[in-house]
This record gives C-alpha cells, structure tokens and sequence, in this order.
C-alpha cells in the first residue's frame, strides 16, 4: 500500500518510529530494526570520558542501518538545557531534526509544557524542525503550532510504562484539532494492539523503545508492531464501522425458515 | 587552572577548549561540545579560550527513546 507519511517534507513509507535504548546487545538492536521496517531510530547525546570512545561504536552501528535519525533532548529539565543539548546534537547528527524533550516531573516524566513551548520557539525560530514530546493538551497543541512546529508527538502514557492510550477523548480531540499537522504517538504504549488502536484512532505514526526492547524476544516484538502498525493504519484508512447498542443481524431475515 | 569537565573537577593546562580536548585524548570529530551551558560549535574551539571555574561539557551519540 502506498501511503506515504510526511514530515518536515520528508517522506517516508514506514509509521513506526524506533528508540534504540535498554536492548540486550548491539546485535539484538540491529535485528530489531530491521524487523520494525522503521525508517528513522531516536538517538540521544551523553557525556563522554576523556579517551573512551563510548559513543563510536553505538554511532557506527547506526549509520550502517542507513536509517534517518531523529535526535533527543530526553533528560534535560530546562530551556537552556534542551536548546544547547540540540544545538549539539545538530552538529554533531547533521540533521535539522530535533525531538524536544522538556522533562518536568521525575515521577512519571511527563513533558513541562511551558518550557517546551519557550524551547520550540527558540528551535524553530532557528531553523530547527522541532518534533515536540508532549501531553494531548489541546491549549499545548496551538502554543507549539504557533511556535512552529508543523508534527506534534502526544504522549499515550508515562515513558516505559505500556499503559497504552490513556486518555482516547483527549487524543480524539487532538486528532479532531489537528487533522493535517502528523500527529505521532510518543511513549507509554506497551503491546501491538495499543499502537493499532492509536493507528484506528487517525494518528500518523508511533514512536516505541521500551515495548520492543525489553520484551522478551525484541526481534519478534518489532516485527509485530510493524505488523499491527499496519492493521492499524490499514483499518484507519478502510474507514470502520461505528459502534451500535444494539445487535443487527449479519445473516439475512428475508428468506428465514419457520416463519 | 581548576575547570569541570562532564561535571568532573581537574587540573587542566590548556588555555582554548581544543586543546582540552587533545589533553584528555577525545576524538574531536566524535563528540559535541558546550561551556558554561553555551554550545561551542567545533570550528571555534580554537578560539574558545577557557578560565578559571568553567564548566565543559563533553557529549557523544548514544542509546535513545
């Protein structure tokens, strides 16, 4: 099926967007994303001790994928922190493309909303393309779209804990607001059907790592939410039937026996 | 001169942020740079004159979600 995502006039086929974080090995990481079919991994900047060359291998393993990469500000708590942590990483990643992250609360991770939106202006005013992690709120949605961010990354639930879509109104409502702006669910899904249920609800595209990486066989769980990304956005576009109270028959009554 | 580098207290002898970096044998191609909070782009660590009290940081690609 031919059904392009765009972002930032980018296209791309796959909507599965892939963390490379907490697998069990390198190897295991590679396999993982060849079997997700994704097109563009989350890559993060830490610091790196004088002479270890920490970060060389990981990097090199990612450029050999060929895969686009979409760097992270994750962990910063400020808006200095997030706009000098994606200044760095557009040096260093030579990639316009930042996934803003204004952390602001350590217990459930959840994105400071007014940080991120002083941080996307700044970014986009720079050129950045900003791919902001948020929650659904709507009044958040139109700060950071009169910022300039053109995708916007609502979380489903808290990072890493594969709760799935905790608030549908609230992403339906998003969807509704926003129905030409790509709208990529980031965080908190946890098993294949969760992420078709957000690809049924309209939504672009899923940004996953810890649902794949610690499963307890990666490979096969990307494999299964490449294919439940699929069911999803097939389904979407296929256009479902609505809900009904009450029963209707599928099987004819003109014609029924004993009549 | 007493600097911080990745939040780490030393002794250091090079007066600009390139040479820092040759003392403490990072790859300059491999890593990403700011001082004091402030991003220093890899062209002007030559000029980047470091003093007293500063605070490197010294960043590279890593595993991300």
């Amino acid at each position: 099926m031919n059904d392009p995502l765009n972002f930032y006039g980018v296209t791309l086929q796959s909507r599965l967007l892939v963390g490379t974080s907490q697998y069990p090995s390198p190897a295991i990481l590679a396999d993982a994303l060849a079997a997700s079919k994704t097109e563009v991994v989350t890559v993060s900047l830490r610091r790196e001790a004088g002479g270890s060359r920490a970060g060389e291998g990981f990097w090199g393993l990612i450029r050999e994928t060929g895969l686009r990469v979409l760097p992270n500000t994750a962990g910063c708590r400020t808006v200095k922190e997030a706009v000098t942590t994606a200044h760095m990483a557009r040096e260093l990643f030579a990639t316009k493309w930042i996934k803003l992250e204004v952390i602001g609360d350590d217990d459930l991770l959840a994105p400071d909303p007014f940080g991120l939106v002083e941080a996307a202006r700044i970014l986009c005013d720079e050129g950045f393309e900003v791919f902001p992690y948020m929650t659904e709120d709507l009044l958040l949605a139109d700060r950071l779209v009169e910022a300039g961010c053109r995708v916007l990354m609502p979380w489903a639930a808290p990072i890493g804990s594969g709760r799935g879509l905790n608030n549908v109104f609230g992403l339906r409502a998003l969807r509704a607001r926003y129905p030409d702006i790509p709208l990529v669910i980031d965080a908190g899904l946890g098993a294949p059907s969760q992420a078709s249920q957000a690809f049924e609800l309209g939504f672009d595209a899923v940004l996953l790592n810890t649902a794949i990486a610690k499963a307890g066989d990666p490979v096969a769980m990307a494999r299964a939410f490449a294919l439940a990304c699929e069911a999803g956005r097939t389904a979407y576009k296929a256009l479902t039937i609505e809900p009904r109270d009450m029963a209707e028959p599928s099987t004819p009554v003109l014609g029924r026996a004993f009549t | 001169m007493k600097i911080a580098v990745n939040g780490e207290q030393l002794e250091a002898g090079a007066a600009t942020l390139a040479a820092l970096l040759a003392e403490l044998e990072y790859d300059p191609g491999l890593v990403a740079t700011a001082v004091n909070e402030v991003f220093v782009r890899a062209k002007d660590r030559d000029f980047c004159a470091l003093k007293e009290g500063d605070k490197v940081e010294v960043l590279s690609p890593r595993q991300g979600g």
